[in-house]
């Protein structure tokens, strides 16, 4: 990669800039900082999408009394039930039982609490799911498109 | 407090974080050649380890192993320390700061306050270095940022006990000793040895060029087995192990480039030149495959048919790499 082509494309960087290694015009190697590069982009977001998508899928899912609101946290911090068994230091069989939404309601505080400081959200929100995926991402478009 | 501790920006975080610790205590080198040393370059596709439901692909050698073999083969002396217990983690960080010591830590991603939110997955082979404590704020040198950043104790105490594979146990580690003198082209050499090792011979077709081509030979079936949706995030996650932050650009092949031109001077060997080019030529195919994956993912061209350009892309990298690979075995042999 030559030093003028490192991509100063989108990123979702959040404005940092990253490195990338490169050559310059005398054929030496140079450190190159590149504000982003729409393929790496391409694949980023792919990758958040895939996770909301699984969100909706969630929120039907609880809204049709198959699984708890548990299940909907779950997925939005990324974890599955042998993860979240692991911070949350609750067996993963019982794990999977706080995911069907009849155990779930009968839940104690305590167990509750555990949930809800791990996920770093009030027992009132850990109980209750949003109509929409309410995932925060800098995901937005870029209108650049040069693929 | 805050230790004096000079912040330089660099493409990956592991030898990122060595070159600086090394660079602070009296060696000043460059991440390029930190990584030369270290052995990172490498190439694993594993099928049936999954991470993020998605099988593993790697460009890099295991986390932990470009700083201990760095600093092994340089003769550096350095203390390793992992817990149990996170208030026992952090006092000993604390004490080591005390004492005017930059700690290296390993950390989880998905903790730190300070990265990109896009970036926060469960990835837990991060590397960053502890150069202070105001407050209730840890002050930390993370080399793939621009600027020094700052991270409530809270976090950074998540993010050293995160969970998951890679599990980094509130590792920390920190120089102990620097020799009085360095073979440096002998650390050279064994870090070049080791990278055409496990390239050309390792012993089972997951890993070096054996691994490329089998990547090749499994994506080739990916449409029909899993279906349009699945392959599509099964090749953004090939891409993403390729070029996310930390790599340098084109899975580590222009990072490795940068370092055998250094090489080339440390063991006065203009072949070596010749091989930084090939190197760079290399890193050059990679880009082109993720280019054309992103087309595929974006669906700009049909699956189908680019599958075969995108195993083709592969099948070449792994010839290229595997005459690189060869030359370069030769070439340090004498």
């Amino acid at each position: 990669m030559k030093q003028e082509d490192v991509p100063q494309q989108f990123g979702l960087n959040a404005g940092q800039k990253e490195v990338n290694y490169a050559v310059d015009s005398a054929g030496h190697y140079t450190l190159e900082q590149s504000a982003g590069w729409e393929v790496k982009t391409i694949a980023l977001r792919q990758a958040w999408e895939a996770i909301v998508e699984q969100l909706q899928r969630e929120i039907t899912a609880i809204k049709a009394g198959r699984k708890s609101p548990l299940a909907y946290h779950m997925v939005k911090n990324q974890m599955d039930s042998a993860l979240l068994s692991q911070y949350s230091g609750i067996a993963r069989w019982r794990v999977k039982r706080h995911l069907k939404p009849a155990v779930f309601t009968r839940l104690k505080e305590n167990a509750l609490i555990s949930y809800a400081e791990l996920f770093g959200i009030s027992i009132d929100q850990l109980c209750h799911v949003p109509e929409q995926s309410d995932l925060e991402l800098a995901i937005e478009e870029d209108e650049t498109d040069t693929l | 407090m805050k230790i004096d501790f000079p912040h330089r920006q660099f493409a990956h975080c592991e030898s990122g974080v060595t070159a600086n610790l090394l660079n602070y205590h009296g060696f000043p080198c460059s991440e390029a050649l930190v990584f030369g040393i270290g052995g990172g370059l490498f190439f694993a596709h594993v099928p049936f380890v999954k991470i993020n439901f998605l099988p593993l692909t790697t460009f890099r050698i295991g986390p932990g192993s470009i700083f201990t073999k760095a600093t092994r083969r340089l003769g550096i002396e350095v203390v390793k320390e992992k817990f149990r217990d996170p208030v026992a983690a952090e006092k000993k960080l604390d004490h080591l700061l005390e004492a005017g010591r930059p700690v290296g830590a390993q950390t989880g991603v998905f903790w730190l306050p300070f990265f990109p939110p896009a970036y926060r997955f469960h990835f837990n082979g991060h590397n960053l270095v502890v150069i202070g404590k105001e407050g209730d704020d840890y002050l930390i040198s993370d080399p793939i940022f621009e600027e020094t950043v700052r991270c409530p104790a809270a976090d950074l105490r998540k993010a050293r006990f995160a969970k998951g594979a890679l599990a980094p146990k509130g590792k920390i580690y920190s120089i102990e000793k620097m020799p009085s003198q360095y073979d440096l082209p002998q650390a050279v050499t064994a870090g070049i040895k080791e990278v055409c090792r496990g390239m050309l011979k390792t012993p089972v077709p997951l890993a070096g060029v054996r691994g490329i081509r089998l990547l090749a030979r499994r994506m080739s079936k990916w449409p029909d087995k899993l279906g349009e949706k699945q392959t599509i995030l099964y090749l953004g996650h090939v891409i993403r192990m390729q070029e996310e932050i930390g790599t340098g650009g084109g899975g580590f092949r222009f990072l490795y480039a940068a370092f055998l031109e250094e090489a080339a001077g440390v063991l006065e060997n203009d072949r070596l030149l010749e091989l930084s080019q090939h190197c760079t030529e290399i890193g050059d195919l990679w880009r082109d495959f993720a280019l054309l994956a992103s087309r595929v993912c974006k669906g700009r061209v049909a699956i189908q048919d680019s599958f075969d350009g995108l195993a083709q892309l592969l099948n070449r990298c792994a010839d290229e790499e595997e005459v690189l690979f060869n030359a370069l075995w030769m070439a340090i042999k004498r």
